[in-house]
């Protein structure tokens, strides 16, 4: 690991300052940054800790709920407005990591937590992520864990957060601060496919800070909840993930919000299962045909095609618990 | 830097690569404390801080300044076991005892969690006051705790004893 500046903000205002320095990164709990700086894959010179700045989960006057950058992810699955009215949410936390890596890692640092690709992590492997231009190992490799959705000849990493997959079904909104002010950016809009730069992950200008995430006000009738497919029962990354919202009014969906995990570069919005399903039957030949259409222009590598029919199967388990 | 270990204060000089873990071990000798996989994966080098378990290896340690840090030497000593630590022997919860801090600082904070109604991925009901540690329960809440001697049974054993049945 290189040396480093330490500096400790107080506050978005001076966190943004030194964030303006050369190379500097943000810190919240560590527990992928720490990681990837001790296999020298991050090497900053000057991390800014903006774990004190606000972990605070208020609901706000339009029943929206805000959730400070700096929460734990025990805090947000712990909360009761999340437990409530996000049930999606908290499952998707309490599917992700460890409860020791829940205790430590930032609702911000999720957002930008960096792909698990073994070629990613192994410096004597070709990546276009960790070295832009140098090729791609993982294309041609073992890439079982791979993305299947919206890769690109120059990477086919996936995203590993389980929380990201909720917030995309959710229609969360990402605040963050800058040098030039604040923004609020859609979550769908946050994380980049990789195209011919897969290097760039999200679309955070350098020194701009995500200060908080909001939720907006939910539905008291519609369901939700998230199912994760993995290797083991317990403390793995998602090999297929989906995360529901669904309401049935009159024998017709009526809100129908899917978003899958572990199989593309971003969580990945399944909008065109959205459409054959919204104002539809909520039966099984409807969601076979919803998830037959998302899966459409999937593009499995020599690894992975069982994604393909496991991302369906999941789609339809999901779609048929929220409906029962 | 300045830390809070098991009630005793340290001051030292620290370079700010340094890990929790490797303060713990290398500067503070507390060696209870053990080094598995250095990436999180392991869970042998669980401690409490302020009560809550954590991976100490992924931890700077400048970000734990001026916070209460609890190690296995904080939790007993041979001459006056905790009753968790009892039970393991009681229950064979290890063989070769690498894991077992960290199994023991890890089953501290697990059951403070359920006490206070934190749900688990397979809590059925998220809004539910009261956390049943069940089997399942026990053995997902402590995922993140791997044991390669596989005396899982009898760690899962030791817990239920020390912090279920004493409620029953």
């Amino acid at each position: 690991m290189l040396s480093f500046d330490y500096i400790r903000a107080s506050g978005a205002g001076d966190a943004i300052a030194a964030g303006l320095r050369p190379q500097a990164r943000y810190l919240g709990g560590g527990t992928n940054l720490v990681d990837l700086m001790r296999e020298n894959i991050e090497q900053p010179r000057t991390l800014v800790d903006v774990s004190a700045l606000s972990h605070e989960i208020a609901e706000q006057d339009d029943g929206s709920l805000l959730i400070g950058a700096a929460a734990k992810n025990t805090a947000v699955a712990e909360n009761r407005l999340v437990r409530n009215r996000y049930p999606v949410l908290a499952r998707a936390v309490l599917a992700g990591a460890s409860a020791q890596i829940r205790n430590m890692a930032t609702v911000g640092g999720n957002l930008l937590q960096r792909t698990r690709c073994y070629y990613f992590y192994d410096d004597a492997a070709r990546c276009n992520k960790r070295t832009p231009g140098s090729g791609c190992d993982a294309r041609d490799g073992f890439n079982r864990i791979h993305a299947i959705l919206g890769a690109s000849p120059a990477c086919v990493a996936t995203h590993p957060s389980d929380m990201c997959v909720a917030l995309a079904a959710l229609d969360a909104v990402v605040h963050v601060e800058g040098p030039d002010g604040t923004r609020r950016i859609p979550f769908a809009h946050f994380h980049r496919l990789p195209g011919e730069h897969p290097k760039q992950e999200n679309v955070l200008a350098p020194a701009e800070l995500i200060t908080a995430v909001e939720l907006p006000a939910a539905s008291a009738t519609a369901k939700s909840t998230y199912r994760k497919v993995r290797d083991r029962a317990s403390y793995a990354f998602a090999l297929v993930s989906v995360a529901g919202i669904l309401e049935v009014q009159d024998g017709k969906l009526s809100l129908v919000r899917l978003a899958l995990g572990g199989v593309a570069h971003k969580p990945w919005r399944a909008v065109k299962a959205e459409a054959v399903l919204l104002g539809g039957p909520a039966n099984e030949a409807a969601f076979r045909a919803a998830a037959d259409a998302e899966l459409a222009d999937a593009v499995p590598l020599r690894d992975n095609a069982f994604k393909v029919e496991l991302a369906k199967r999941t789609l339809v388990a999901v779609l048929q618990e929220l409906s029962a | 830097m300045h830390f809070t270990i098991n009630g005793s204060d340290h001051d030292l000089e620290l370079d700010v690569r340094t890990s929790l873990l490797d303060l713990l071990r290398d500067h503070l000798y507390l060696t209870g404390t053990k080094k598995g996989c250095n990436q999180g994966a392991c869970g042998a080098c669980t401690i409490l801080v302020d009560g809550e378990r954590i991976n100490a290896c992924l931890a700077l340690a400048v970000q734990y300044q001026h916070r209460a840090i609890t190690t296995i030497e904080g939790v007993g000593m041979s001459s006056r076991l905790d009753q968790l630590q009892t039970a393991f022997i009681e229950h064979d919860g290890f063989q070769c005892g690498y894991c077992t801090p960290g199994q023991i600082c890890s089953a501290i904070g697990m059951a403070a969690e359920a006490r206070r109604g934190l749900p688990s991925v397979l809590t059925a009901d998220l809004c539910a006051d009261v956390i049943d540690l069940n089997h399942d329960e026990l053995r997902e809440r402590m995922s993140g705790n791997l044991c390669r001697c596989g005396a899982y049974n009898g760690i899962i054993d030791a817990i239920r004893e020390t912090f279920v049945e004493e409620t029953v």
